[in-house]
């Protein structure tokens, strides 16, 4: 009997990040997100409420989309059942619920599919485990495909590569269209539409956060550090998450990436039109919704007249930019194409590293010993640099670089392997917090791993969504909450700049992180 | 779904942020802080003023870096701090200090 409970507190070895849950069959079945409301549904071009015959409505949807996107289908027609998939999602291995299997998951679309698209599902249902929707499918979808963080952890170990999130992100398609969407998802997208950003800040408190922000680095450092705002001619357009204007520690990383700006002397700006990196068209499966987010920041780069586009510390983001931008907005013939399009501001760090333009004072980040989160858009589905793996290596040699301290987590728990925070996907959201907590004990077990052998402080991240969900999670598994940090975090408290008074750049991490 | 107060039904979304955001009153908000478990100090009035006056200009609350720097100035550097804010209120200061602020809650990955 090895019943696990999530948030207990062993005092035995620690347990193993990768262990195998008992089963509780139902566990998280009333687990369900707020749905969006009439307006919001109705903000993004979907039904405000449960449409009559949702079930055609539903099962055409399913059709079109197969009819779309050929990898669909493959991933619907190819499950040969081998089990593979079955213990490597984090919510499944969090909560023992087997419908977080990977697997089932897919199963519930898949059934439906196999009912309506296959001859053996049309004509004898029951020998392959074809069913029809119904009330009760409908309801599960809502629940399970919300406990997909769409990260793709399942994929890298299924044989034939058959990945989950595109599932997910279909069935979240089929829900939006016949009117049952998602609060989180749905409502920010719709303020990203009205406003600019996930956030709904609007354009007059954007500039004056940065110039909050430009005030504080002045009094830090003596020198005029810039944010500046909606400048046209600059060379690079840097697009980022609007977290990064609000949370820590994500502004820590937006100080850092200023700094950077400042020590390379490019010229640099931010747009009030693409306030936002983050692109939550992708998390729930809607192209269109995709290709407006993508326009805004091609409609900011032809306005400012930019060379450049940078984009910010955000997995998500760094996904649709790195893989579909081009499709999406393209082509961006406008730009200087002697440099990335777009480029990661990790590259554009490590780059003026190498090229040993930047000067640290390692000791600054003394008080820190670190890891490194993956994070899972990040890891599975972009690059970085000119080698292959550079989106492992090039955050890791920019903390390197910035640290004394550091030490990765196990093997099995990072790189092309990473588990996802929790939180992923549109499920940061807080009515969920059972998932978020139950999906985040691999990477705290794994956490709590390098904490014990290397004495590990904190962990860095380049996504807005894990830094956000840490900072939850962290103190329900016995962490410090600010104990995640941005990777420009590091570089901000670390960097030597020419002129800078004192030099104690690391007061601004003190005044907040000091134990 | 709505605050009972004072025999008046005050309509508020899933998660009690007031859906009309002028319906607040300071009466109001020691009931919604009750709600959260909190008793309401001076210091937490300190924060929800400036979360009031700062939506006021800017139609969104301020960042918690913003925040703690505007405290600063009048708690005193001590308790400007992020780790002091928590502790005034435990479900993070953007998201319940609004909540009891009467504002709506700050959306995307935050």
């Amino acid at each position: 009997m090895d019943v696990q409970h999530p948030f207990s507190d062993t005092e035995e070895a620690l347990p193993d990040p990768l262990e195998m849950p008992a089963l509780c069959p139902g566990a998280m079945a009333e687990s369900k997100p707020y749905k969006a409301t009439d307006k919001m549904q109705e903000a993004l071009g979907y039904p405000g409420e449960l449409v009559e015959n949702w079930k055609e409505v539903a099962i055409d949807k399913l059709g079109e989309l197969l009819g779309k996107y050929r990898s669909l289908k493959v991933y619907l027609d190819s499950c040969v059942k081998c089990g593979a998939c079955t213990d490597k999602c984090h919510y499944f291995l969090g909560t023992g619920d087997p419908k977080n299997m990977p697997v089932a998951r897919q199963d519930l679309l898949r059934k439906v599919y196999r009912r309506h698209f296959t001859f053996a599902g049309k004509y004898a249902p029951w020998l392959v485990g074809a069913q029809d929707l119904t009330e009760e499918v409908l309801d599960d979808w809502y629940s399970y495909f919300h406990q997909c963080s769409q990260c793709r952890r399942c994929s890298v170990y299924c044989p034939y590569g058959i990945d989950t999130a595109e599932i997910s992100m279909a069935a979240r398609e089929i829900m939006d269209t016949i009117g049952v969407g998602q609060k989180y998802c749905n409502e920010i997208i719709g303020k990203v539409f009205t406003v600019g950003n996930n956030l709904g800040l609007p354009p007059k408190a954007l500039k004056a956060t940065l110039e909050d922000l430009e005030e504080e680095m002045e009094e830090e450092t003596g020198l005029p550090i810039r944010m500046p705002l909606d400048e046209k001619g600059a060379d690079i357009l840097l697009v980022t998450p609007s977290a990064d204007f609000f949370a820590s520690p994500h502004m820590e990383g937006l100080m850092g990436y200023a700094k950077v700006f400042h020590a390379s002397g490019i010229s640099w700006t931010l747009s009030s039109h693409a306030s936002e990196a983050a692109n939550f068209g992708m998390f729930i499966g809607s192209y269109e919704t995709m290709r407006e987010v993508s326009l805004r920041i091609r409609k900011a780069a032809e306005d400012l007249g930019v060379k450049r586009i940078v984009i910010g510390e955000c997995g998500h983001a760094w996904r649709v930019a790195y893989s579909f931008m081009n499709t999406l907005a393209g082509p961006f013939d406008f730009l200087d194409p002697n440099y990335p399009v777009p480029q990661h501001i990790c590259e554009f760090t490590w780059d003026l590293i190498e090229k040993g333009e930047l000067k640290f004072d390692k000791s600054l980040n003394d008080h820190m010993r670190l890891t490194f989160h993956d994070s899972c858009n990040v890891a599975r589905a972009s690059r970085m640099g000119d080698k292959p793996g550079g989106q492992f290596e090039i955050p890791r040699n920019i903390i390197k670089a910035t640290c004394n301290h550091f030490y990765d987590m196990a093997d099995d728990t990072i790189r092309e392997k990473t588990f996802c925070c929790g939180g992923g996907g549109g499920l940061l959201s807080d009515e969920i917090m059972d998932i978020r907590k139950k999906g985040a004990q691999p990477r705290m077990r794994a956490l709590a791993e390098v904490q014990e052998n290397h004495g590990v402080t904190h962990m860095a991240a380049i996504c807005a969504i894990c830094k956000a969900q840490f900072s939850k999670v962290l103190p329900e598994y016995g962490f410090d909450r600010e104990a995640i940090v941005s990777v420009h975090q590091l570089v901000s408290n670390a960097i030597i700049l020419e002129g800078a008074n004192g030099g104690d750049a690391d007061d601004d991490d003190d005044d907040d992180n000091d134990e | 779904m709505g605050y009972n107060f004072k025999g008046q039904d005050i309509a508020h979304d899933e998660e009690g942020y007031l859906t009309d955001l002028s319906s607040w009153n300071p009466e109001l908000a020691e009931m919604i802080a009750k709600d959260e478990d909190i008793d309401m100090t001076d210091e937490h009035w300190e924060v929800v003023n400036f979360l009031r006056d700062y939506y006021d200009e800017y139609q969104i609350a301020p960042a918690i870096r913003v925040l703690t720097k505007a405290l600063k100035k009048t708690m005193g550097p001590e308790k400007a701090s992020n780790k002091y804010l928590y502790e005034l209120f435990p479900y993070g200061p953007a998201k319940q200090a609004c909540k009891i602020a009467g504002l709506p809650k700050p959306t995307g990955c935050v």
